[in-house]
């Protein structure tokens, strides 16, 4: 396999994509995950598809747009479905997580009627589904390291008043924090990280690279820095070990790399019930209770 | 003394209810009032008006001399909502980054944490006596461990006046003592003039300089020795009916 990265491209630009994507999905990860905005992630991704659907279609019609690549259709979708939440998320106050099912089923209901008119699935729209690494292009490559690049530092330079705005909004919010031109950068990074994704495990699974990391390192990690930490290190091991599990076995990398994250969050919830389990024997024994 | 907060003719109505009519009142720099008053009385309604989370209707709120509504330096007051209870417990984050989290505005978009900001910190919590744990995590600790750290991420940008809503709640009765004589240190040893609001009335007389009644209208306000003596005949008017007390010193009777 290593002789095969040097030989082959394509093997290379799966792995280089791999190895971004194991960093800026856990990472915004955390943040949607404690924001209790997990399902945004499903939403965004199906959108995506539609997009992408959307771009396939036009490809077959329209001769100029040949080449495009589908990737751009599906973030334009991406980030439009993502501006939709937010305003839906306005409209109905008390119900905010009926944003979610209504943009989700509207993107998907849109998306159907694209393929059917495109004439139904090809290959090409299944790698999409369920993601391919063979299909991981130079172009893609770039635009996900570009992806990344903005997306860390603008993490970095925001870090503060996300992490604020996530542990208490209302504070943020009486403190004088452009709360809501910060949730809207943040959601655009979400809706464009999600289509980036979505080459390499799949629209199906996209946003497990997102929450299962995240599900795993809360689990163990000390405070919200430790916590960024491990999902990016779980989401890692996910994605890379995913990818060479699936090279040798010949099983679906997005997959493979999905259960692998189920694997290490079930291996974490065990490791915090022996924690656990020791910290009250001890207790026990010194009989101090809390 | 100069007074921090001034309040004069203050009333406010939600459509047709009047929950706050003709208050006057005025906190001094350096004390400690309690508002007290039963639920519905107008507390909470009182105390977002002071915050500018409400718009004033009718009367003057002054805040450091200055008219509310040019006010400019919310910095200097600071504030402990009845939420902070509610939050999230199961938020990964640890106590040391909850307290810089009251740094963000000040520290301003774009900029970064430093050591200094880091030393502010530690010594918000070494005020409220949590500084041994830092590392923990917030969902890890106590009611009353937990509204200590919310009172040191107030405190971490330095506010010459904190307000508190109902700080007692969610705070073990065994803990309520040792949680005043932490606001007894930040009022008297760290100068920081102190306002809570509490239906709580049975332990707060002693534990205060000034108290003020409130239901709708302002009942009583002044010394808070004073109070102890009237309190009896007040407390009924601002409840409406006859209330039993219990103190540590004594038992009354209801009449």
């Amino acid at each position: 396999m290593i002789q095969g990265l040097f030989h082959y491209e394509f093997l290379q630009n799966a792995f280089l994509t791999g190895i971004l994507i194991g960093i800026i999905a856990p990472l915004l990860g955390v943040f949607i995950v404690v924001r209790r905005l997990s399902l945004i992630a499903d939403a965004l991704s199906h959108v995506t598809l539609t997009g992408i659907a959307a771009s396939l279609l036009l490809e077959r019609s329209v001769a100029p747009l040949t080449g495009l690549n589908p990737i751009y259709m599906g973030m334009v979708f991406s980030v439009g479905g993502s501006l939709f939440i937010e305003k839906l998320r306005e409209v109905y106050k008390s119900y905010q997580e009926l944003a979610i099912p209504i943009i989700m089923s509207g993107g998907i209901g849109l998306g159907v009627i694209f393929i059917s008119l495109a004439n139904g699935f090809n290959t090409d729209l299944f790698s999409y589904l369920f993601g391919s690494v063979s299909a991981v292009s130079r172009t893609d490559l770039y635009v996900i390291l570009a992806i990344s690049i903005v997306v860390i530092m603008i993490i970095r330079l925001l870090y503060k008043e996300l992490f604020i705005l996530s542990f208490d909004e209302e504070y943020a919010k009486a403190s004088g924090i452009a709360a809501k031109s910060i949730h809207f950068i943040f959601i655009v990074m979400v809706a464009l990280v999600i289509a980036a994704s979505m080459r390499i495990v799949g629209v199906l699974l996209v946003s497990s690279l997102m929450t299962l990391p995240v599900a795993a390192s809360i689990r163990i990690a000390k405070g919200f820095k430790q916590t960024i930490f491990y999902s990016i290190l779980f989401g890692e091991i996910s994605v890379l070990g995913g990818l060479i599990i699936s090279y040798y076995a010949d099983f679906a990398p997005g997959g493979t790399i999905v259960m692998l994250a189920v694997l290490i969050l079930v291996i974490t919830i065990l490791i915090r019930k022996m924690m656990a389990k020791n910290y009250s024997l001890k207790e026990e024994m010194s009989g101090e209770r809390s | 003394m100069t007074s921090i907060i001034e309040i004069k003719h203050l009333s406010y109505r939600y459509d047709k209810d009047t929950v706050l009519e003709n208050i006057n009142l005025s906190i001094a720099e350096g004390s400690f009032l309690a508002i007290v008053g039963p639920n519905g009385s107008g507390k909470s309604t009182l105390l977002k008006l002071i915050l500018g989370l409400l718009k004033l209707q009718k009367g003057e709120i002054h805040l450091f001399g200055q008219e509310i509504r040019r006010f400019k330096d919310w910095q200097r007051i600071g504030y402990v909502s009845q939420k902070a209870n509610s939050f999230n417990t199961d938020f990964p984050a640890t106590v040391f980054e909850v307290v810089a989290s009251g740094l963000t505005k000040r520290i301003g978009m774009f900029n970064r944490f430093t050591k200094e900001h880091e030393a502010r910190v530690l010594d918000a919590l070494e005020a409220v006596d949590m500084a041994q744990f830092k590392n923990r995590n917030i969902g890890e600790l106590s009611g009353g461990q937990q509204q200590r750290v919310f009172i040191a991420r107030a405190l971490v940008s330095e506010p010459q006046v904190l307000i508190l809503d109902e700080p007692t709640v969610g705070v073990d009765a065994e803990n309520v003592n040792a949680f005043y004589q932490m606001l007894d240190y930040l009022n008297k040893s760290k100068g920081i003039t102190l306002m809570l609001v509490t239906h709580d009335i049975g332990t707060i007389s002693d534990k205060v300089s000034h108290v003020a009644c409130l239901n709708k209208r302002l009942h009583f306000h002044g010394d808070s020795k004073e109070f102890e003596q009237l309190r009896m005949e007040d407390m009924s008017n601002a409840y409406g009916h006859d209330v039993q007390l219990l103190t540590h010193h004594h038992e009354y009777g209801g009449r």
